[in-house]
């Protein structure tokens, strides 16, 4: 089921600054990665699907819905959780999350059991009833998403939800968004301009720079066929790389580690001979999907 | 974070309830707001301040009921109380409108009521409710002391109610038109700012800085440098409407309106639109950021 599509799409701010130039894409629901850099258009991309600034020019459907006609309903079946701090200090999160369910069109009664229902799935329990001000990055971040989920909808549009958290938070964040698009059937679009990171948990992914479309797939058929077995030893690099081209595997050398396309499962059993031959230690030979950054290296350039 | 609170998991639950339109949401952020007025869902610190001014003006208008009774004589009429405790009002103004519209701004959370169906008119109409309701609650609810004070103790029986309820409700009406006004230029001094700090002491800047063109004004030797003097500053502004339409031609306040009368009321109007549309303006600029 399509559930985002625009069509030429194409914002262009007062004073001339184009945030987003000719869009077409059409993504399929599931969680979906929307990566660019600083000031590639993401933002503007999620404002336009929630109806606050109109396009200048070209279409965008969400759920078969104009957010610019039809804003109410789009609003009603998508929940947003902005990239900055968004959080009052002096409440507590029970408190605020229900408010906005409220705000959402639910009545008292459920927005107060949708809101500890949503804060219970993103892993708040007693702390729910404790002020925001004292909460950690990670548990605000958690609060942010919990009242983007409040009112129970079918879209939620993540701007940069692993922003300011340590590597271990980037894993539970992660790890949580994965659940909600597979577990909750609730769609996901994150963004976020690290391609490292999304690749792992999304099904699709919509790349954009400088306002334009650079790509948008699902993850599987960017990865297709890209397998490849990463081999690294202590010494005698070079050694190996002669011994397994002699066996006829095409190996690419990168930094200390050798590449070795997966072509079938006894290129395990040669590398293994290989190593063994010529007697050197293994330090690691893991199997590794092309990362998906490979595919955008101008992008990554930008990144940086 | 804390896995112990995890006894099972039930898994995620679809929401089948009703879902109520913006009116719904409207409605409960009108009620958000009105509640935290006077701190109701926020720590007590927060409570400090408005019941602070509430009991003053509930204390005065208890006392001014006892002495009514007692002695029968009227120290202040309903209208001349709204005069009188101006600036218990102002301060109460400088509390509440930060406490509605900078808190929003300061913490940075208009995104996420934008985000759902409330548009930037709900919004600035919801909080403007809200802190008119407030400001004339504080005012009315010890006039109505008053007016109990007043009606339990008449010798008339029913016409003596009945005579002294209207007198109330002019005075209710006055009260209103300080809530207008007041609210309106709190709330627009208030969105300016996210620093609840600046926005009170803004507030009470505008009504303090203004009080001496008043004074400078009616001491000019001009007849309509005069009459026009009250035009200068909120307070004599809503004093001189309430002189007009009651007819009245001097009153405590020592304005003297002369036949300018009609330009009071007009400029109070339109002051209460300025504010209300550029708080409009305001939010609407906000909302699609």
């Amino acid at each position: 089921m399509t559930i985002i599509a625009t069509e030429a799409l194409t914002k262009t701010y007062g004073g001339g600054v184009t945030a987003l130039a000719d869009l077409t894409v059409s993504v399929d629901a599931g969680v979906i990665g929307l990566v660019g850099a600083n000031g590639a258009g993401k933002s503007t991309f999620i404002k336009i699907m929630l109806g606050l600034i109109a396009p200048s020019s070209g279409s965008v459907r969400v759920f078969d819905l104009d957010p610019v006609v039809q804003t109410d309903q789009v609003r009603a079946r998508v929940g947003y959780m902005p990239e900055n701090d968004c959080l009052p200090q002096d409440v507590s999160a029970a408190e605020f999350v229900t408010h906005l369910g409220r705000m959402s069109g639910l009545p008292r009664t459920a927005a107060r059991e949708r809101a500890s229902e949503a804060l219970r799935h993103v892993g708040l329990y007693e702390e729910r009833y404790r002020q925001i001000g004292g909460y950690s990055t990670g548990m605000k971040q958690r609060v942010k998403l919990a009242q983007a989920l409040v009112h129970d909808p079918d879209l939620l549009l993540l701007d940069e939800p692993t922003n300011g958290l340590d590597p271990a938070g980037r894993d539970a964040m992660l790890a949580l968004i994965h659940r909600i698009g597979t577990e909750f059937g609730i769609s996901v679009v994150v963004c976020s301009h690290l391609l490292g990171e999304v690749e792992r948990i999304c099904d699709s992914l919509i790349a954009i720079e400088g306002g334009r479309l650079l790509r948008a797939d699902r993850i599987s058929s960017m990865t297709e066929a890209s397998d490849v077995l990463a081999v690294e030893v202590s010494e005698g690099t070079d050694e190996l790389a002669a011994a397994l081209s002699e066996r006829g595997m095409a190996v690419t050398r990168d930094g200390r580690m050798l590449l070795v396309p997966l072509d079938s499962d006894a290129a395990y059993d040669q590398i293994l001979r290989a190593v063994s031959d010529l007697d050197l230690s293994l330090h690691r030979l893991d199997q590794r999907r092309h990362r998906v950054a490979e595919l955008f290296t101008t992008k990554e350039t930008a990144d940086v | 974070m804390s896995e112990t609170g995890v006894i099972h998991d039930i898994g995620y639950q679809r929401y089948e309830g009703p879902r109520l339109g913006r009116g719904a949401a409207v409605l409960a952020l009108y009620v958000h707001g009105l509640r935290a007025s006077f701190g109701f869902g926020r720590s007590a610190k927060a409570k400090i301040f408005p019941w602070m001014v509430a009991g003053i003006m509930l204390l005065v208008a208890v006392i001014l009921a006892a002495v009514r009774s007692q002695t029968g004589q009227t120290i202040f009429t309903y209208v001349q109380f709204d005069d009188q405790m101006a600036w218990l009002i102002i301060f109460f103004v400088a509390i509440l409108g930060p406490e509605l519209m900078s808190r929003d701004i300061g913490s940075n959370t208009l995104p996420l009521y934008f985000s759902r169906p409330l548009r930037a008119a709900d919004y600035v109409a919801a909080k403007f409710a809200a802190m008119v309701t407030a400001v004339w609650l504080l005012l009315g609810v010890p006039q109505l002391i008053m007016f109990l004070g007043a009606a339990f103790t008449t010798d008339d029986g029913a016409k003596g109610v009945w005579n002294e309820f209207l007198d109330l409700a002019p005075g209710w009406g006055y009260s209103l038109l300080w809530a207008l006004l007041f609210s309106s230029i709190g709330l627009l001094v208030a969105s300016l700012t996210g620093k609840r700090a600046f926005a009170a002491g803004g507030i009470v800047a505008i009504f303090l800085l203004t009080t001496p063109i008043v004074v400078v004004l009616s001491v000019l030797p001009s007849s309509a440098a005069n009459h026009m003097a009250g035009l200068a500053s909120p307070m004599s502004l809503i004093a001189g409407v309430g002189q007009w339409l009651s007819n009245e031609p001097e009153s405590m306040s020592g304005l003297d309106l002369g036949r300018f009368g009609p330009i009071y009321g007009i400029e109070a109007v339109c002051l209460i639109a300025a504010c209300l549309l550029l708080l409009l303006a305001r939010y609407r600029k906000v909302a699609a950021l």
